[in-house]
């Protein structure tokens, strides 16, 4: 995407940025798998140093924003370069959130650790965490790859997690009601839940960002709504 | 020795070009220093002769003082006549090969019969008016050389016309078109605005031309020893004079000739050089 | 593009009527391009252009050097007619009457579409004949009413207050770029409903550059425009509508901002990125 420019340096400035993301996008991944980890096997360890490496990310994203400024002052990118440099920002953007919930995640899972959760809860959150992780690695293989038809792949698979969500919302509810004693456990693993639910809406931003930037075009459908059992309107994403 | 065998050829090449440059030097010598010479000359014998009478009276008869106000009110009589003929003619034709009919056949062939006349022998053009007008009239006249004068005009500013508007850039002309001007305006408003300094050189140059013309004029308005302003008669002229009395054995005569030349090279220079400036004021 | 370009007639709504993907809804065709081919001798420079111009809008027509976007810029005044042996086919409907025509009268049609050129081309007479000269050509005026118009010609052109105290000046004595705004009030005071652009500011420094294309933007209010122009910033900053070219034939047009952010074809972002050209 980036090749056969007149001017070389703008194909290597355009190589580098890409490069960014791809590292930031390495580095965002395990920090949510690394955070996952730390829920499931209550390893504070883990979960510190997920916390710790949370500034690396935000340090990547300072680098791509630095870098899309300097293009887009320099080198006045147009038509497709312009959508690289576009949708680089708001990727970087993203993934700098995902990092940051995968932070939350991780610091919560410190607090969970000590006390006691329902196991099968904490399954649920696990089971959450593997979809958004999943579809957060493929949507990253179609920004290396820039293949529109992974990305919408992923883009396609919000829904389902969306669903999972509203069922462990639910289920952590049901546990609170049955046992009060678990409501600190249930409230800390609710918070969880809904970052990694908006992680996931990230991941489908981020889909979409990888159709723009090769086509210029958003996908065509409404985005996938969640079901309208938690709030009449979901105005947030 | 790659650098020896530089230099060996730096120096052989500079070796050349001093001998260039000197025989350059030396031609531009040459020439300058005929003309020169010939000013000189001219000064040397003609200014002592310079006087008010030079002016103000007639030529003399062999062996008396006089003048040479004939002569010169007779060659600026038939100058202007002859420009006056020559220039609307000469201007018109350069207008077309130039504006109207630059990628026609016509203007090529034209240009190339222009030039011809450019340089034609002035002599034969004087032959060439005898033959169409003295003949048939019966008499030399003032008419009779100034159309041969005219026709030495003409090829000069046909050319500086043509050559002057070319120079007007097309998109002024573009320009002219673009906001509705029929070619005509564009050609009178536009154009010759634009190129008038370089068409008034060409006509200066055309009277510097004519006025030390004789050879045409000895054949079309002859000679005449009295003051006169009738242009259908004989009418004297500066060079025809010149070639008369400079070949004449009388001294009075042959430093009024002397006198006469100065004037006409120095008319000729001051043309020349005011040409020259509105040249260059141009561009 | 400014908020006041793009307030003024947007584009807008599902489109009903679409030409090349554009949506024409709220679009008055100015001048309509059928089937249009151009000839230098046997050459043909133009192969088969449709277009559409739409009233008080701006269409850059971009495209490498030798692509026909001057050359049909050309064709809309009927420039070309000075230079024989150039000759144009199929049509070019303006006001209901194909300009192409044959019978048209050409001196009319060019107070009606007029035109600035590359290099700036002030007539070799003072400021205010400049002006005045063409105003006089179509109508006869009394001095003062001249005046008034050599006046608001200038004003918009934004010439005015630089050139008020010395209108008896040459025109040759200004700058690049005020000679090539005095070329635009000179354009501007025949009073034409269409003006064409070639190349306007590629002599220009970057200053009188934004002087000239904040001009073309608020001559927008009143006349239709089209640029053509190397720069394709340029292009991308003016226009409201871009005509990518290529080898004599239109290649892509579409609204500006899509041809600058998503072009449809391979060619035409090949070449607005830079990648040949």
């Amino acid at each position: 995407m980036a090749n056969d420019h007149i001017l070389r340096r703008f194909d290597e400035e355009l190589e580098r940025l890409n490069a960014t993301i791809n590292e930031m996008g390495g580095l965002t991944e395990s920090q949510f798998a690394r955070a996952l980890a730390a829920v499931r096997e209550r390893d504070t360890g883990t979960a510190e140093e997920v916390i710790a490496d949370d500034a690396r990310v935000d340090a990547l994203d300072a680098a791509v924003q630095e870098q899309t400024v300097k293009l887009l002052a320099l080198r006045q990118p147009m038509a497709v370069d312009l959508r690289v440099v576009l949708s680089s920002i708001k990727i970087a953007a993203a993934l700098e959130r995902i990092a940051d919930y995968a932070k939350n995640t991780a610091k919560r899972s410190i607090v969970l650790a000590q006390g006691t959760a329902p196991a099968s809860a904490v399954a649920g959150i696990d089971r959450l965490g593997r979809l958004v992780r999943s579809a957060l690695k493929d949507v990253l293989d179609a920004f290396a790859d820039d293949d529109v038809a992974k990305a919408r792949d992923v883009w396609n698979r919000d829904e389902e997690i969306d669903q999972v969500y509203t069922g462990l919302f639910r289920e952590l509810l049901t546990y609170m009601m049955e046992d009060p004693r678990t409501i600190t456990a249930c409230t800390h693993l609710l918070f969880m839940a809904k970052n990694i639910e908006r992680a996931g809406d990230h991941v489908t931003n981020i889909a979409e960002l990888v159709n723009f930037r090769s086509t210029g075009k958003n996908f065509a459908e409404a985005r996938p709504k969640g079901s309208g059992a938690l709030y009449t309107a979901d105005g947030a994403s | 020795m790659a650098a020896s065998r530089a230099n060996a050829l730096y120096v052989r090449r500079r070796f050349r070009n001093g001998i260039a440059r000197s025989l350059a030097y030396a031609a531009a010598a040459f020439g300058l220093g005929w003309l020169v010479l010939i000013l000189a000359v001219l000064l040397f014998n003609g200014i002592g002769g310079l006087s008010l009478a030079v002016f103000t009276q007639d030529t003399p008869p062999p062996g008396s003082d006089g003048g040479l106000l004939n002569a010169i009110v007779g060659s600026i009589a038939m100058t202007i006549l002859a420009i006056l003929i020559g220039t609307p003619i000469g201007i018109l034709a350069g207008t077309y090969m130039a504006e109207y009919g630059r990628h026609e056949k016509l203007t090529m062939i034209v240009r190339f019969i222009n030039d011809i006349l450019l340089s034609a022998p002035s002599i034969v053009v004087g032959l060439f008016i005898y033959e169409i007008m003295v003949a048939p009239m019966g008499h030399f006249s003032g008419y009779a050389g100034a159309v041969a004068l005219a026709v030495i005009v003409i090829p000069v500013v046909v050319r500086t016309t043509e050559d002057m508007l070319r120079l007007v850039p097309d998109t002024l002309r573009e320009a002219a078109a673009s906001i509705g001007l029929p070619r005509a305006h564009m050609i009178v408003r536009v154009a010759y605005r634009a190129a008038r300094a370089g068409i008034v050189t060409g006509i200066l140059l055309a009277v510097a031309r004519v006025s030390g013309e004789t050879a045409p004029l000895l054949f079309t308005a002859l000679n005449n020893q009295f003051f006169s302003l009738n242009m259908n008669a004989p009418m004297p002229s500066l060079p025809v004079v010149i070639f008369q009395f400079a070949l004449s054995p009388y001294e009075e005569w042959q430093k009024l000739a002397w006198t006469g030349a100065l004037l006409i090279t120095f008319t000729v220079l001051a043309l020349s050089i005011l040409a020259r400036s509105l040249t260059a004021r141009r561009t | 593009m400014n908020i006041a370009s793009s307030s003024q007639a947007p584009v807008v709504g599902t489109p009903v009527a679409t030409h090349a993907g554009v949506s024409t809804v709220g679009l008055s065709e100015k001048v309509s391009i059928r089937n249009l081919e151009f000839f230098y001798g046997d050459a043909r420079a133009l192969k088969n252009i449709n277009l559409s111009l739409y009233a008080n809008k701006t269409t850059a027509f971009i495209g490498p050097s030798g692509c026909g976007k001057s050359t049909l810029l050309r064709i809309l005044n009927r420039m070309y007619d000075l230079y024989p042996g150039q000759r144009a086919t199929g049509e070019v409907m303006f006001d209901g009457e194909n300009l192409l025509d044959a019978g048209m009268d050409i001196n009319l049609l060019r107070a009606r579409i007029g035109m600035v050129f590359q290099k700036p081309t002030p007539f070799p007479m003072s400021i205010y004949e400049n002006i005045a000269f063409g105003i006089r050509l179509y109508e006869r005026l009394p001095r003062a009413e001249v005046d008034a118009r050599v006046e608001q010609a200038l004003r918009r052109a934004a010439l005015w207050d630089e050139v008020k105290d010395k209108l008896g000046a040459s025109g040759l004595g200004l700058s690049g770029g005020q000679q090539q705004r005095l070329c635009i009030a000179r354009t501007v005071a025949v009073k034409p409903e269409v003006i064409l652009f070639d190349e306007p500011c590629s002599a220009l420094d970057p200053i009188s550059t934004a002087k000239i294309e904040e001009l073309i933007d608020e001559l927008k209010q009143d006349y239709t425009i089209v640029i053509v122009t190397h720069n394709m910033q340029q292009a991308a900053r003016v226009s409201d509508f871009t005509a990518f070219m290529y080898l004599g034939e239109l290649i892509e047009f579409g609204v500006t901002e899509k041809i600058f952010t998503a072009p449809d074809d391979k060619r035409t972002q090949a070449y607005i990125t830079g990648r040949f050209g």
